[in-house]
């Protein structure tokens, strides 16, 4: 256990610097930059007309369907990876069931691919 | 006070004020943003408990995915949320009361909470020499097969299904078939007439 928490240190180490880079930029900008604001400054630009309405609008639903299927293959992935580590043990039956597994999930690419999700027309 | 334990403070405290700020903060990416702070110090955590493959899955499928899915859906759905955040003081006392309760819950069961005698080694993470993600690998593919391809199965219906619920092909719109143009023949797609002069076809 503290082995494997002593193979962790550098991660932290690269952690802690990566959050005090983050805080000293973040304060930078907020104690050496010269504000001046002006209402023109600070109001919304939009290639040199008034903005037209909010920012929130209807996004296409295709997006959230690439990113559910993103997600299924990267539980996929998530199974493969401790298969792949420890592939030199796994028994015969490991190696098949892997496979199985793989096979199904073909079938569902194989099902989006004809149907077209991939494609974004 | 040990490093790990000072680690753990860390990210203990992380996990809360990121999960406080996701509730809290006015604009729902911003909230997006604080859950993503929350699951990577929930994975920190993780690591401290010696579940190493746990918190790489935490890493790759939550911030990596359910967060992005997240975002996704707070930036589809076209709603007011200022509007939603003037409700929210309506339904403000039956929140606070669901959350004494828990809180109470929480206290009666930390209240009876007993160890019995060497608990200490049975809580302890069974590691020793076979690495976590070998250990795992070793299980789930031979010893728990049956739930293995149970969840692959789940995961062939989640894909049909969010295909079926999502997949709209719009008519409006012309799209490339390469298939039909490599199949397309000169010979069938062009016709030669011979026009006698002075009349017509």
């Amino acid at each position: 256990m503290e082995d494997l928490l002593r193979e962790y240190l550098p991660i932290l180490i690269f952690l802690g610097l990566a959050v005090a880079l983050g805080i000293i930029l973040i304060l930078a900008a907020a104690i050496i930059a010269v504000r001046n604001p002006d209402p023109e400054k600070v109001s919304a630009y939009e290639c040199g007309f008034n903005a037209f309405d909010d920012a929130r609008m209807k996004f296409d639903v295709r997006f959230y369907l690439v990113s559910i299927l993103f997600i299924i293959f990267d539980l996929e992935v998530a199974f493969l990876f401790p298969w792949a580590v420890a592939f030199k043990d796994v028994s015969l039956v490991g190696f098949w069931s892997m496979m199985v597994f793989l096979g199904i999930l073909t079938i569902g690419f194989a099902y989006e691919w004809k149907k077209g999700a991939l494609e974004w027309q | 006070m040990t490093v790990a334990a000072f680690v753990f403070y860390v990210f203990a405290v992380t996990v809360l004020l990121g999960g406080l700020m996701t509730v809290v903060s006015r604009n729902p990416v911003h909230s997006v943003l604080w859950l993503i702070l929350t699951f990577i110090a929930s994975a920190g955590l993780f690591v401290l408990l010696g579940a190493e493959f746990v918190a790489m899955l935490l890493m790759i499928v939550y911030v990596g995915a359910v967060a992005v899915l997240f975002l996704f859906v707070v930036m589809m759905l076209d709603i007011d949320f200022a509007q939603l955040r003037a409700e929210m003081s309506k339904y403000l006392p039956l929140a606070l009361l669901i959350g004494v309760i828990i809180l109470m819950e929480l206290a009666m069961a930390f209240g009876v909470w007993d160890f019995s005698d060497g608990f200490a080694t049975r809580i302890a993470a069974p590691t020793g020499e076979a690495q976590n993600t070998a250990a795992l690998g070793l299980l789930i593919y031979d010893q728990y097969i049956m739930l293995f391809q149970l969840a692959g199965l789940i995961l062939l219906v989640a894909m049909i299904g969010a295909i079926v619920l999502t997949l709209r092909h719009r008519k409006d719109v012309k799209r490339q078939n390469p298939v039909a143009q490599m199949h397309r023949d000169p010979a069938k797609a062009m016709e030669l007439k011979d026009v006698k002069p002075g009349q017509g076809l």
